[in-house]
C-alpha cells in the first residue's frame, strides 16, 4: 500500500506511538496517508480508537513478525 | 518514589484501599472499549474514563471531570501513559495524583492472602484473592507442609508465602482443567517435588504424567493432621471436583460461587453437561451438611468480598440466597446455564490447550493471554 510518510514506532510503549503519529500527521497535508510501524500491543486499538475520533482514516491495518502496521488518510 | 510530584502506587496498595472501603477516584486512560471490558472496582472507587490520546494537547477535559482535592489514581494497560496524563494533571497544578505501577497488566496478577481460619491441629487455611481478575486460590498449610488449590500462573507470590511461614509445598491440586487462567499448579509442583493432581476426566489429553484426582482417594497434609477429601462434582468441566477440607470447608471450584453458579459451555459442551451441573448444585451438594462454608474459585462482584477481602459462604445460605440454586424448574435452569450466557474468557481455547501442555507460550503471551475479567459464573454480565 502507498503512503506519503513512513513512521517507525517500533519498540516504543503507550503513549509514544500515538504521540508520534499524531505528531506526523499534523505534518502531512488532508487526503495523504502516513504509515506506522508499531511492536506495541496497546498501540493496535488505540491508535485505531484515536483515528476514528479525530476524523482520520484508517485505511488499512496487517500484522507481521509482531510489527502492527497501519496505514492512515489525514483528514 | 515521585516523579515531578505525583505518586506510585502500587496493586497491593490498591487492593488494601478498596478493601477497607477508602475513597478513590480513577481516572482510567485506557481505550474506551478496554475500560468497558474491564476495570478497577470497588465500594468507593469511582471510575472515569478519558482515553490518554484524547489528552494529549490539553489536559483540561481530565482536569473538568476529577474532583479537586480527592486522591486520584491514574491507570493505563502498562503504565507509561498514566504517567504522561498524571504529571501533565500535576504541572496543571493538583495535589494527590497517583500512578498504578505496572498498570492493568500488574493488577491483573496482584494475589491478596486472607487468611479463612486456623484448621484442626494447628493448621491454618488462607485464600489467595487475585482481586484484578476475580480468581480465587487456597493454601492449606500444617505441621510445615503445604498444599496449593487452583495455583495461578504468578507462582512466586505463593513462593514467598510458604517460605515465610516455612512450610514445604507437597500438593498442587487443581479442582479442574481451567479456561480463564493459566495454571500454575504443574510448574510449582516440578519445582518443589510436589505431587500435581488433576480431575483425571479433564485431563484425557494432557501431555505431561499427574495424580489422579478420585473419590476415596483423600490427600493428606501436615502428617495427616489435615484431610483434603475430592468429591466428584461435574457440570462446568465433566471432571470439576470439591474439596472438603477439616470436615468444615467445601473448595467449589467453578461450581458454586457465592451469587452464582458455573457455566457449562467453556469446554464446548454446554448442552452435554448442563444435566452433569444440575445434578451437582441440586443433588450432590444438597446431601451436604448446611453447616459448611462454601470457598469456590471465582467471585464475580466486588460486592462479595467480606471481611479482609474473603470470599466464603455457608451452604445453607447459599440454598437460600443464591439465584443459581433458586431455579427450580429444570428447563428454566437448562436456559438460564446455556443461553445468553456473558463472553467467554479471554483467550479461552488457547488457556485451555496451555493447561494440557499442549502449548507453551512465552510468558509476555501467557500475560496477554490472561488479561480481563474471567467470567466463569453465568451471571457475569
Amino acid at each position: 500500500m502507498n503512503s506519503d510518510k513512513m513512521l517507525d514506532a517500533k519498540g516504543l510503549a503507550c503513549p509514544l506511538p500515538v504521540v508520534r503519529t499524531k505528531k506526523s500527521i499534523d505534518e502531512l497535508k488532508s487526503g495523504q496517508v502516513l504509515e506506522v510501524h508499531a511492536t506495541d500491543k496497546g498501540a493496535k486499538n488505540d491508535l485505531s480508537a484515536w483515528a476514528t475520533r479525530t476524523g482520520h482514516e484508517l485505511l488499512n491495518t496487517a500484522e507481521e513478525n509482531g510489527v502492527y502496521k497501519f496505514w492512515i488518510k489525514k483528514a | 518514589m515521585s516523579t515531578m510530584g505525583i505518586q506510585k502506587m502500587t496493586s497491593k496498595e490498591v487492593t488494601k484501599m478498596i478493601l477497607n472501603n477508602e475513597e478513590l477516584v480513577i481516572l482510567d486512560v485506557r481505550n474506551e472499549a478496554d475500560f468497558n471490558d474491564w476495570k478497577i472496582e470497588g465500594n468507593n472507587v469511582e471510575s472515569i474514563n478519558i482515553p490518554y490520546f484524547d489528552l494529549l494537547d490539553d489536559i483540561s477535559p481530565a482536569l473538568d471531570k476529577i474532583p479537586d482535592g480527592k486522591n486520584v489514581l491514574v491507570v493505563c494497560a502498562k503504565e507509561g501513559s498514566s504517567i504522561f496524563v498524571a504529571e501533565q494533571i500535576a504541572e496543571a497544578g493538583r495535589s494527590n495524583i497517583s500512578y498504578l505501577e505496572g498498570g492493568m497488566k500488574s493488577w491483573s496478577e496482584y494475589l491478596e492472602p486472607v487468611k479463612v481460619s486456623d484448621l484442626s491441629g494447628g493448621g491454618e487455611l488462607y485464600q489467595f484473592v487475585r482481586i484484578g481478575k476475580g480468581c480465587l486460590s487456597y493454601i492449606v498449610l500444617s505441621n510445615g507442609e503445604a498444599a496449593i488449590i487452583d495455583t495461578s500462573r504468578m507462582i512466586e507470590q505463593y513462593e514467598q508465602f510458604m517460605q515465610e511461614k516455612g512450610v514445604k509445598l507437597i500438593h498442587a491440586i487443581d479442582t479442574h482443567l481451567h479456561a480463564d487462567h493459566i495454571s500454575g499448579g504443574r510448574a510449582v509442583a516440578q519445582k518443589y517435588g510436589a505431587a500435581y493432581h488433576l480431575p483425571p476426566k479433564d485431563a484425557t489429553e494432557v501431555t505431561f504424567e499427574y495424580e489422579k484426582l478420585e473419590e476415596g482417594n483423600d490427600i493428606y497434609v501436615g502428617n495427616e493432621t489435615i484431610k483434603v477429601k475430592p468429591i466428584y462434582t461435574p457440570g462446568h468441566t465433566i471432571g470439576s471436583t470439591s474439596f472438603m477440607i477439616d470436615n468444615k470447608y467445601l473448595l467449589t471450584g467453578d461450581i458454586l460461587f457465592i451469587d452464582s453458579v458455573g457455566r457449562p459451555d467453556l469446554a464446548g459442551l454446554a448442552e452435554d453437561w448442563v444435566g452433569d451441573l444440575r445434578d451437582t448444585l441440586y443433588s450432590r451438594y444438597k446431601e451436604l451438611s448446611e453447616e459448611l462454608v462454601v470457598l469456590p474459585a471465582h467471585f464475580g462482584k466486588v460486592t462479595e468480598l467480606g471481611v479482609g477481602g474473603l470470599v466464603a459462604g455457608r451452604l445453607g445460605t447459599l440454598y437460600n440466597e443464591n439465584p443459581g440454586l433458586n431455579i427450580h424448574d429444570e428447563r428454566e435452569f437448562r436456559k438460564t446455564v446455556t443461553e445468553n450466557l456473558p463472553p467467554q474468557p479471554n483467550s479461552y481455547q488457547e488457556i485451555r490447550q496451555t493447561n494440557m501442555g499442549k502449548m507453551n507460550p512465552s510468558e509476555h503471551e501467557q500475560r496477554e493471554m490472561e488479561i480481563g475479567p474471567n467470567r466463569c459464573a453465568v451471571h457475569d454480565k
